[in-house]
């Protein structure tokens, strides 16, 4: 197994075998985190630019210590920095930026399809870090490690989705992989944010109970305060009484139940702060995982590309598997 | 007689005078002079053999956007009214969306004698509903109208005010001219930039809900119950508008419809991998809609087919879906997507024809759309069977905003004539630039 694709744009049209190879690299490299010099080789001389068109503290601060940790030079841009504050095109600052020959860049942006649109015109790895409401398939991927560190598995699983659905590319991205992997989703959220296609997806239900009744995970959705005024709810107080996950309503979950959040987390609007320190969050584990999870993307992108651009054959399995121990020796 | 034309051979399809089969047609003076059997016509003049093409009236698009004055970088009325004769277009209408605006006559007159100029396809203006089309209060109508405007529309702005439109209705009534609707509630639209329904939701984009289109179809039908007057319904798009307007004219009630070759050829899965050429207002639907324009042009609810034709520069498209521009060109592909159209839904041609020619000239209350004996001889031959590929590169608009490139197509305009002057000629490009004379 390796991963043939050039880009990481989302995890829609990732198989069940790709996710599962991602996830695999991800976890071999979560070790490298717990030694005491957290540094290996593996993407030394590679160069790696974020492009953050929208404010981001976590992802972009994660992808920059993944980076790090691999030995790449790591560029950070955003749009106050960057010349699209000159009314620069998106288009023309990729094309600057991929004419200083970076091994891969990194974009969020506030449009949808954001990262498509680079991936067909510029000759460069992009991984998007969230573009619009479509995907975010780097925070995805460590939910998924996450549930799967704790669950030891995640087909079968029933997954609950809380929050606003509609606008939230972080629930797309892990609504595709969950079902492609055999999870059953569930959506909660008030009927605004509920569109009735989402039905194709899992059932819906606007009732906060019902849907995380003996749910195996709960993932919770940070809710934009700047849809307040727009009508999809009333107040944010009103929105926190109905969607506010509470210890009572994570009490008819399953026993076991674990909680996620993407952050940054609005406390006792989304969730009760006794439930996101209490035991059955994962939280935490959650934004260690997503180290873990950038490395192997950004080694599996930039090296697919290595192979790529000096016309070598695919790579063996052997190459682009990075065993630990490997990493570890060449480390050493 | 001077300037005589013989066009032989060919099949004369004329849905005014319901002639459907093998004539030659004499034109003199810039006017049909006679219609005959095959071989009857006299041996005079310039003669154009037609066999195994239509002889048609010139095809006549009431939705082009020609973007001057203002926009000139996108198109002009020369390159508009080029690429309208290399489609086969004899004569097109103008939307009012220019920069100024025609919301006055001089603006009316600007864009005619730019026509005149460039000798190509007939030009008839559309003046705006509004000023400024702000959607506030009515634009000078009657001036336009002595000026020689052929309709009002405030199109690419929904008009948000029922109560000026009640007035449009009643005032452009006086001077016989339809008011031309952009139907879409802005606030149910909100900023939507595709369909609303399973592709935006799986792609993350704003959706445009069916009802947006519906709700402001509804009003305006119900406000003309009352004003008389005519309206006229641009690129409709939706199966519940195709229904709205059945039931209006079922009523008795003075409303024509409109769809586009995309609206009747695309649905909404064509924007996937965020393609801005796929991006137009109204936006592509479903597929349960595509069928039904289709319907409605089977059972005569919609009795136009018009382009939209809506040239953007390349860098106004080459951007972030959400900030692409709205729209596609459509003068160049019309003709094939209507004959293929026609084919799969089995509309015969002579209605084809009366929806790209004879109904919009009776609409709008221009000339041309007929084929007999003294009127203007704006015709088309049309090959039906002539097979060739989309190439926006070689579009005669100055704009190549396409979703149709490289699709392979059968039907072209093979020649176009306007006022008894061959404009074109599909065969012989280089000749094409030798003008009508004035």
């Amino acid at each position: 197994m390796s991963f043939s694709h050039r880009h990481l744009l989302g995890l829609e049209n990732l198989s069940r075998d790709e996710l599962t190879f991602l996830l695999d690299t991800a976890a071999s490299f979560k070790e490298i985190s717990e030694r005491d010099i957290k540094k290996v080789p593996t993407l030394r001389g590679k160069t790696v630019v974020s492009l953050f068109y929208e404010a981001s503290t976590r992802t972009r601060t994660s992808f920059e210590i993944a980076a790090k940790r691999m030995s790449a030079d790591f560029i950070s841009l955003s749009s106050s920095t960057s010349s699209a504050t000159k009314g620069e095109t998106l288009l023309d600052t990729a094309r600057n930026l991929a004419a200083m020959r970076p091994d891969a860049i990194i974009l969020r942006h506030s449009a949808s399809g954001a990262p498509h649109f680079l991936a067909a015109r510029i000759d460069c790895p992009i991984v998007n870090a969230g573009d619009g409401s479509h995907e975010h398939p780097t925070q995805a991927l460590l939910d998924l490690l996450t549930i799967r560190e704790r669950k030891g598995r995640l087909e079968g699983l029933t997954v609950a989705i809380v929050g606003d659905i509609l606008h939230s590319r972080v629930a797309r991205s892990n609504i595709f992989a969950l079902r492609t992997l055999g999870a059953t989703v569930r959506l909660i959220g008030p009927p605004t944010l509920l569109p009735p296609e989402l039905k194709a997806w899992g059932e819906t239900t606007s009732d906060l109970h019902e849907g995380v009744r003996d749910a195996d995970v709960i993932m919770m959705l940070r809710l934009q305060l700047e849809r307040q005024g727009k009508n999809f709810f009333p107040t944010v107080d009103e929105y926190s009484r109905y969607f506010c996950l509470t210890q009572r309503a994570v009490a008819g979950a399953s026993p076991e139940v674990i909680i996620l959040h993407p952050g940054p987390m609005n406390r006792g609007v989304e969730i009760a702060s006794d439930v996101a320190d209490g035991p059955d969050s994962v939280i935490m584990g959650q934004v260690t995982n997503g180290i873990a999870v950038r490395m192997a993307v950004l080694f599996l992108l930039v090296n697919r590309a290595k192979v790529h651009s000096s016309s070598e054959a695919e790579a063996p399995v052997a190459e682009t598997r990075p065993p630990a121990a490997r990493l570890r020796r060449r480390a050493g | 007689m001077s300037d005589q034309l013989c066009i032989s051979g060919g099949t004369l399809i004329d849905p005014a005078s319901g002639t459907s089969g093998p004539r030659d047609l004499l034109i003199g003076d810039g006017h049909i002079a006679a219609v005959t059997e095959p071989n009857r016509g006299s041996g005079k003049g310039a003669a154009i053999d037609a066999r195994g093409c239509w002889v048609v009236p010139g095809l006549i698009d009431m939705h082009v956007h020609l973007r001057e004055p203002g926009y000139e970088y996108k198109e002009t009325v020369e390159t508009g009214t080029r690429a309208a004769v290399a489609g086969g277009f004899t004569a097109l209408a103008c939307m009012a969306n220019t920069n100024p605006v025609n919301d006055n006559a001089a603006v009316t007159e600007y864009i005619r004698e730019r026509a005149e100029l460039a000798k190509l396809a007939r030009v008839y203006p559309i003046g705006a509903v509004s000023k400024a089309l702000r959607g506030e209060e009515l634009a000078e109508i009657g001036e336009m109208h002595r000026a020689g405007i052929v309709a009002v529309s405030d199109d690419g702005m929904p008009i948000m005010n029922g109560g000026l439109m009640r007035r449009a209705l009643e005032y452009s009534a006086m001077f016989g001219l339809a008011v031309i609707v952009h139907e879409q509630d802005a606030c149910i639209a909100a900023d939507g930039v595709m369909h609303e329904g399973a592709v935006s939701l799986r792609l993350g984009l704003k959706g445009i809900p069916a009802a947006a289109e519906e709700a402001m179809i509804a009003r305006d039908i119900a406000l003309l119950a009352r004003t008389g007057g005519r309206l006229h319904i641009a690129h409709l798009s939706t199966a519940g508008a195709v229904d709205l307007v059945r039931d209006a004219k079922a009523r008795g009630l003075a409303v024509s419809a409109e769809v586009t070759p995309h609206h009747f050829t695309l649905t909404d899965a064509a924007v996937d991998g965020y393609n801005t050429n796929a991006k137009m207002n109204p936006p592509l639907r479903t597929q349960q809609d595509v069928d039904a324009v289709r319907q409605g042009l089977l059972d005569g609810t919609i009795e136009v087919i018009a382009t939209d034709h809506a040239p953007h520069h390349r860098d106004e498209k080459d951007v972030e879906f959400d900030h692409a521009a709205n729209g596609i060109v459509g003068l160049e592909t019309a003709l094939p997507l209507a004959l293929r159209m026609a084919d799969e839904i089995r509309l015969p041609v002579e209605r084809l024809v009366g929806a790209m020619s004879t109904n919009p000239a009776r609409i709008l209350g221009v000339p041309g759309g007929r084929l007999a004996v003294g009127d203007v001889a704006d015709v088309t031959i049309v090959d039906p069977a002539r097979q060739w590929m989309v190439d926006a590169a070689r579009f005669q608009s100055k704009s190549r905003n396409t979703p149709f490139g490289g699709m392979a197509v059968r039907g072209q305009a093979v020649v176009t004539i306007v006022g008894g002057h061959v404009v074109w000629r599909a065969d012989d490009v280089t000749a094409n630039a030798a003008a009508r004379p004035a």
